[in-house]
């Protein structure tokens, strides 16, 4: 399953030179950008692993690129993705948010029936590549 | 079958995107000239802005031959490596460090600018900006502080010169637990990186400079470009202090230049001399004491009075208070 997440999901998956012109973008706004990591493609998981802190006061993308180079290098089978936070009043919030890496393989979202309340059927979507991890708990 | 094009996804269909899409090959912006063709270099629009810097620093600095010589030799070689990547004459991208070696106040931070306008108009920086660090900037306080601090420090002056200044504080070989060592390997791999637009400027004293590199031979082999700036002679402070002072809306009168001349004598036999920065701080402190000498006049001042600064303002120095020795 091809994890659309995030600003330019539904375009080919960006190259790298696309990734500097886009993080240029943010940065030419004073949007300090981020990255951060995760291995679970759930729509819930909103808040993924850090790669280190917000990268402030930069002017150029380079160093962006060099820190997802890095985290591409240490997590090869997670998915990347970049954030740049508007830090301005009154937004203050993720200004864009976009995929530099996913996996060679995506497993898919499964949809489980879960018990309820006395005994009433739900359903719940719960993200295989979890469940496929070493050492995963197998319900 | 590789989907690269738009659409949703399909259960059967085949998904394997690259991640990362091989980089295309970079396009040449200028066409290749004809074997026969000639090109005209002061026809060039990035010669005319080169010269137009320049200028610049010509007019700005006062002396420095040397270094003026070396900056135009840099700027030609520039230039006809331009010309000959035109005539489709490949050739790699110049190895652009350098090490600034001079006293202090001899204009290493100005040269820099200016150096990095020079580098922009031929296109090898991408900005033309300097990003200043010293030893506090790149080395960290424990293990494992250093190498990100460091790579920051080269993320901020990404696409520009990074000037480190006082460079050879970054070695310390009486101890052999610190971490600029550290600084100088990760500095070793950045400029060796043939696609990073960043050119290191090391700058300092000349003889810990020499040290320095002597201690460094790997550091030393990168750096291809050596510039020694010379301490300035007597005429060359009156002319700066002339110029400083005209910059500020000021004049000497002549008595007054006459008086800075002969504190210019007495100040550059004094230890920590500092060339044109010593002249500056002579400047700023003969204002204030012009400022002073004008509010206890008591009188209106006319436009005469505010711009003249007059031999009574400089001999307040105390350094004509002193006894000879």
């Amino acid at each position: 399953m091809k994890l659309r997440h995030g600003t330019f999901s539904y375009l080919p998956d960006l190259t790298d030179d696309e990734i500097a012109a886009q993080v240029r973008y943010a940065l030419d706004h004073a949007w300090p950008v981020s990255v951060e990591f995760t291995d679970d493609p759930h729509p819930r998981n909103v808040y993924w692993e850090m790669w280190g802190l917000p990268m402030f006061d930069l002017t150029e993308p380079d160093g962006v690129l060099a820190q997802i180079n890095e985290c591409r290098a240490t997590f090869p089978n997670s998915y990347v993705r970049v954030l740049a936070y508007d830090a301005r009043l009154g937004r203050q919030t993720t200004a864009m948010s976009f995929l530099v890496q996913r996996p060679a393989r995506e497993p898919d979202l499964q949809l489980t029936r879960v018990e309820g309340e006395n005994r009433t059927q739900r359903y719940a979507v719960q993200s295989r590549a979890t469940t496929e991890r070493e050492g995963a708990w197998q319900p | 079958m590789s989907r690269t094009g738009f659409g949703h996804y399909r259960p059967g269909a085949e998904d394997t995107v690259p991640t990362t899409a091989p980089a295309e090959p970079e396009e040449t912006v200028e066409t290749t000239l004809g074997e026969d063709a000639e090109l005209d270099l002061s026809r060039d629009e990035a010669t005319a802005r080169v010269e137009g810097t320049l200028a610049k620093l010509e007019a700005e600095l006062v002396g420095l031959a040397a270094v003026k010589r070396r900056v135009r030799e840099i700027a030609s070689l520039l230039l006809v490596d331009r010309a000959r990547r035109q005539f489709g004459l490949a050739s790699s991208r110049p190895t652009l460090h350098m090490s600034f070696a001079g006293g202090p106040g001899t204009g290493k931070t100005t040269v820099a600018l200016r150096m990095a306008e020079i580098l922009h108009a031929l296109g090898y920086l991408r900005v033309p900006r300097v990003h200043t660090v010293t030893r506090d900037d790149l080395v960290g306080q424990f293990i494992g502080h250093t190498a990100p601090k460091t790579k920051e420090a080269i993320a901020r002056a990404a696409g520009g010169i990074l000037f480190i200044d006082e460079a050879y504080y970054l070695f310390r070989p009486e101890n052999e637990r610190d971490y600029g060592q550290e600084v100088i390997e990760i500095l070793l791999t950045e400029m060796e990186n043939e696609r990073g637009s960043l050119v290191v400027i090391f700058a300092g004293y000349p003889d810990r400079m020499a040290t320095f590199f002597a201690a460094n031979p790997g550091l030393s082999s990168r750096v291809p470009h050596h510039i020694g700036f010379d301490d300035y002679t007597h005429p060359e402070l009156v002319q700066i202090a002339d110029l400083m002072v005209a910059a500020e809306n000021f004049r000497f009168d002549d008595e007054a230049r006459e008086a800075f001349s002969s504190y210019l004598t007495r100040r550059m036999e004094r230890p920590q001399f500092s060339n044109a920065r010593s002249v500056r701080n002579a400047v700023e402190r003969s204002r204030l004491r012009q400022a002073r000498r004008l509010v206890e006049l008591d009188r209106p001042l006319n436009r005469d009075d505010l711009i003249t600064l007059t031999a009574e303002d400089i001999y307040g120095s105390s350094l004509f208070n002193e006894p000879n020795r």
